[in-house]
């Protein structure tokens, strides 16, 4: 097996900043809500309109931020990811 | 509650059409190819579909509905956690795992190490994982069919260990695929119908039952309560459920039924959305039952408020609707047993068997014996189990099972995948440090010196150890490899690098 490509090293980088970027951001939602939770009961107690509160929104959101991340994922890997494999597929000639 | 023959109908027909799907499945079973990964014949949207059912246990539907029902939205919390791991598995797990493994996530972290003792390490974390699991679908299981069909609880888990036995058995992966297709349907669609016939009753708008809800009960009911009573424990659990989901020997087994990575990754987009939606149906199941069938009804019948979910079905939809969502609870906890055994199988038989005492070397046929033998040895370790650990928390023990699988093999997976100097010791001290860890604190927690040895006092104060045990193993893993370099792997990562994009 030849030594990896530069063009692959490029791309193995930017597959893992995207994907540790992304793995942040879950976190960081996610984290944030659970730590509203343990220290903001009161804000989360908070009636918007009736029978919704702010910590229901919130959990709900959270959700809905779990499926956006996973669409912009899918989105890159589909649009850059895939064709960038296959030119660097394509340049090593028949595997 | 008397013994219900529509519900008994409905659960001898799913049983019927189960056996039915595995015994078609049997004839095509013919290498240990088929039996793990179903041939690697599973398309990118039946495999999201699995992943789901296998997910969708039944700590999910029956557990988390009975906690909102009977705590408000403090049972949400738990929803939350359970769908927040998925991203996780796809942007760090999925496509990595399917290119570089053949059977099981192992396959993976001993992919450039010394094959012998990197298995018989992660099979200590792997087993544990599943062990606890398996306890907790028993023990649903067991005290669903005590409920409704009036059997003891004893014949109730014997009778689940054996379906499940002969569908595993004959059929292997691609009969447990299809059950756990048939099975997510359903309970997307049982969960989905239930929520209409309670939205129905508020001009379907879920704000109206929220508002009913915190009129009948107070508005604590929408706001964080009691359960969560400490930061720390909150953020341990949330932590362990986060992370648990990429270290699910039965999860991850799941990535080798599809035929290359990209359809690995349609495959979690399509079980993040159907997981997702069906927790979004637990906001309104929940509270659902809360308002129509009531929270000292609920307890009535069983303290746990596992029963919120068949309550509100009977109350909005008759017999003949209680029948049907209680068959799907049954098949929710048959298939993903079905799938915990598979997954225990593959660990003993190939991990095991074949590539540590055979050296790699077995014939098909033998692989098969093997995995069927291990198969058999896990269904009675499994009944047993949950005859010994009858009254346990389900949704508890489920959560303790993700810690153990936070801890022992998703430091470890990770390492192996993007850090060049992770040598053999250091995943083998990472998964077993990770494994034991778990397993002492859980053992010195609250719930077992408190609640259950009746101790004044616990040494250890989180009920779910994740918060330390996590870190504990990326330390221990990353610290070993250090001082104890290994050339020879860190040597072969550029092959881990190269198939990690392009598969084999």
């Amino acid at each position: 097996m030849e030594p990896v490509s530069n063009k692959l090293r490029a791309l193995d980088a930017a597959r893992w900043r995207i994907a540790v970027s992304l793995t942040v951001a879950m976190t960081l939602v996610y984290v944030g809500f659970i730590l509203l939770i343990a220290y903001g009961k009161p804000l989360l107690a908070t009636i918007i309109v009736p029978g919704l509160s702010l910590g229901i929104l919130l959990g709900a959101l959270v959700i809905l931020a779990a499926w956006i991340l996973i669409v912009i994922y899918v989105y890159w890997a589909n649009q850059h990811y895939d064709t960038a494999i296959a030119s660097i597929r394509r340049d090593s000639g028949p595997r | 509650m008397q013994p219900n023959f529509v519900a008994m109908g409905g659960f001898v027909l799913f049983i019927g059409l189960s056996l039915v799907i595995t015994w078609m499945a049997a004839r095509r079973t013919r290498s240990a190819e088929h039996f793990y990964a179903a041939g690697r014949s599973i398309t990118g949207v039946q495999n999201g579909l699995a992943l789901a059912g296998d997910y969708m246990s039944a700590a999910s539907f029956l557990g988390i509905a009975g906690l909102v029902a009977l705590s408000g939205f403090d049972g949400l919390i738990y929803s939350i956690g359970f769908l927040v791991g998925w991203p996780v598995v796809m942007f760090l797990i999925a496509e990595p795992l399917r290119n570089l493994g053949k059977y099981t996530f192992t396959d993976v972290v001993a992919f450039r190490l010394k094959q012998g003792p990197v298995r018989v390490a992660s099979a200590f974390g792997g087993l544990a994982v599943i062990s606890f699991y398996l306890i907790a679908q028993m023990v649903g299981a067991g005290n669903l069919i005590r409920l409704l069909f009036g059997l003891s609880y004893e014949t109730a888990v014997v009778i689940v260990g054996i379906v499940m036995l002969a569908y595993v058995l004959f059929g292997g992966m691609l009969a447990t695929t299809w059950v756990q297709i048939v099975k997510a349907v359903l309970l997307l669609g049982g969960a989905f119908l239930l929520a209409m016939l309670v939205l129905v009753q508020f001009a379907m708008n879920p704000l109206a039952l929220f508002a009913e809800a915190s009129r009948q009960y107070g508005e604590a009911v929408l706001a964080p309560g009691r359960l969560v009573s400490d930061p720390l424990d909150a953020m341990s659990l949330g932590i362990a459920l986060m992370f648990g989901t990429a270290g699910l020997p039965h999860i991850l087994m799941r990535f080798y039924t599809v035929p290359d990575a990209k359809t690995a990754r349609v495959s979690v987009a399509i079980a993040t959305a159907v997981i997702g939606a069906f927790y979004l149906l637990t906001f309104i199941l929940g509270f659902g039952a809360m308002v129509l069938v009531g929270q000292d009804a609920i307890r009535a019948v069983d303290a746990g408020g596992n029963m919120a979910a068949p309550l509100l079905a009977e109350v909005v939809g008759g017999q003949a609707f209680l029948g049907f969502i209680a068959a799907v609870a049954f098949a929710t906890i048959l298939a993903v047993v079905a799938g915990l055994t598979l997954a225990g199988a593959a660990t003993l038989s190939h991990d095991i068997w074949v590539s540590v005492i055979r050296g790699g070397h077995a014939s098909e046929r033998e692989q098969l014996v093997v995995a069927r033998g291990a198969t058999v040895l896990l269904a009675l370790a499994s009944i047993a189990l949950g005859i010994v650990f009858k009254g346990q928390n389900v949704a508890y023990m489920v959560g303790l099972a993700f810690a153990i699988a936070a801890s022992a093999n998703f430091p470890a997976l990770i390492l192996s995948i993007f850090w060049r100097n992770f040598t053999t010791r250091g995943a083998q001290a990472s998964m077993l440090v990770g494994t034991a860890s778990t397993l002492l604190l859980i053992y010195l927690s609250p719930t077992i010196q408190i609640d259950i040895l009746k101790q004044p006092t616990a040494w250890f104060p989180l009920r779910n150890p994740g918060l330390v045990t996590i870190p504990l193993s990326f330390v221990v893993g990353i610290v070993v490899s250090l001082l104890a370099p290994e050339p020879e792997a860190a040597r072969r990562f550029h092959e881990v690098e190269q198939r990690i994009h392009f598969g084999e």
